[in-house]
């Protein structure tokens, strides 16, 4: 039960309380990108959520048994963007192999995502917390991805109503969306007492 | 002859001068966005930011350019990002030996270059395509013209948070400081509200 509750905890603070978006600002570039409509943003928040699952749990496993023991940390980035690379090529072809719908749903978002700072971005953050335990890997990088699709539909339900609005012609686009998702952040800052 | 040297040059300079407004990095094509907005609570490691980013940037379009005939068009991202990631554990390496109270502050951002957009994005646009010395002083450009925007974006921040800039006081005694400024919101509005002044500035130049 104490595990279980170590868990929830961790879950919710990955996705509510260190939301990667708002608190760290990784995965800024699809966030502006790719928050015009509500479909394809829940359709990329679905594709990196896949990503990170599978390399944050890759990359801590290599981490884990093959670098530390051997003394390799110094190509840890290099290793991180192959495994990353490779996951999202393996899950490209999976993808659309088995769920041809699903693979045109996601169209373009697939291959963008290797070089999507959220994936590196948990890599890392997992190995600076210094998690040592694999189902709490699976939990966060899950978790993380959860977050970035949580953010990212909230911006896309934000900017279909914020077409209507008369926004000066300056501000119009990414500006008036920068503006958005800052005021979003303060109000995620609310979470902030709610884990320890 | 002579007309061909100076087409030369005028090419070398439409190069080197492209990143600094005509193509800034962030506030004209908007990518690279998560530096700007995560290292800029203060001018130092902003600095340090940009500095380490016109390093990548060089080196990699440096040894990217001298392998542009060799690439095979499949391989060529892969080719990209492992180049990057070398050039990024080696200033990693460097800070953490001879900066480590930097290198700390900034943390994971300094690995997070590799998936900086902009890395790659010069080596696919130009670095890929062009001569050396076109793409080292296009990358010079863009380099310079990446941290004058860090820097801006975070002397604003600082000067709003603290009151300083470089623990230099500037703001009168009765200042009280915009605390806001310091935490992400103040990111996203500061970043915010320069882009829609960059774009009213360019409009009113082109009308």
């Amino acid at each position: 039960m104490d595990r279980f509750y170590v868990l929830l905890m961790g879950f919710l603070s990955v996705v509510l309380v260190n939301n990667f978006v708002f608190t760290k600002f990784l995965g800024t570039c699809p966030y502006l990108g790719v928050s015009r409509r509500i479909d394809s943003a829940f359709g990329m928040g679905l594709a990196v959520t896949f990503v990170t699952a599978l390399s944050g749990t890759l990359t801590w496993l290599v981490d884990y048994y093959i670098l530390a023991p051997l003394g390799l940390e110094i190509t840890r980035y290099i290793c991180y963007i192959v495994i990353i690379a490779g996951a999202v090529q393996l899950v490209e072809m999976y993808v659309r192999k088995f769920f041809p719908s699903l693979y045109d749903a996601f169209g373009i978002f697939l291959p963008l995502i290797s070089t999507n700072c959220v994936i590196l971005g948990v890599c890392l953050f997992i190995n600076i917390w210094g998690t040592d335990n694999l189902l709490e890997v699976v939990v966060l990088s899950t978790g993380t991805g959860i977050g970035f699709a949580v953010a990212i539909c909230i911006m896309a339900g934000i900017r279909e109503e914020l077409i209507l609005a008369d926004v000066p012609v300056s501000f119009q686009g990414a500006p008036i969306t920068l503006i958005t998702a800052g005021i979003l952040a303060l109000a995620f800052m609310g979470f902030a007492g709610m884990i320890k | 002859m002579a007309q061909s040297s100076e087409l030369q040059t005028g090419l070398y300079r439409r190069a080197l001068l492209a990143g600094l407004w005509q193509q800034n990095p962030t506030f004209r094509l908007l990518i690279g966005m998560c530096p700007p907005l995560a290292v800029t609570t203060a001018v130092k490691p902003a600095l340090t930011m940009g500095v380490s980013v016109i390093f990548v940037l060089v080196c990699s379009s440096f040894v990217t350019s001298l392998m542009r005939n060799l690439l095979k068009p499949h391989l060529r991202i892969i080719m990209f990002t492992l180049t990057i990631a070398t050039f990024v554990t080696i200033c990693d390496l460097y800070l953490k030996a001879y900066f480590p109270r930097m290198s700390e502050l900034l943390g994971a951002y300094v690995p997070l270059i590799i998936v900086n957009c902009l890395i790659i994005f010069r080596a696919e646009a130009c670095a890929s395509k062009s001569g050396l010395i076109v793409s080292i002083l296009d990358a010079i450009g863009m380099g310079l013209g990446f941290t004058v925007a860090l820097c801006i974006l975070a002397g604003i921040r600082e000067l709003l948070a603290t009151g300083c800039i470089f623990d230099l006081r500037i703001m009168p005694r009765g200042f009280v400081p915009w605390l806001a400024m310091q935490m992400p919101v103040g990111a996203f509005v500061t970043l915010g509200i320069l882009l829609g002044l960059a774009s009213a500035l360019t409009k009113k130049k082109e009308s």
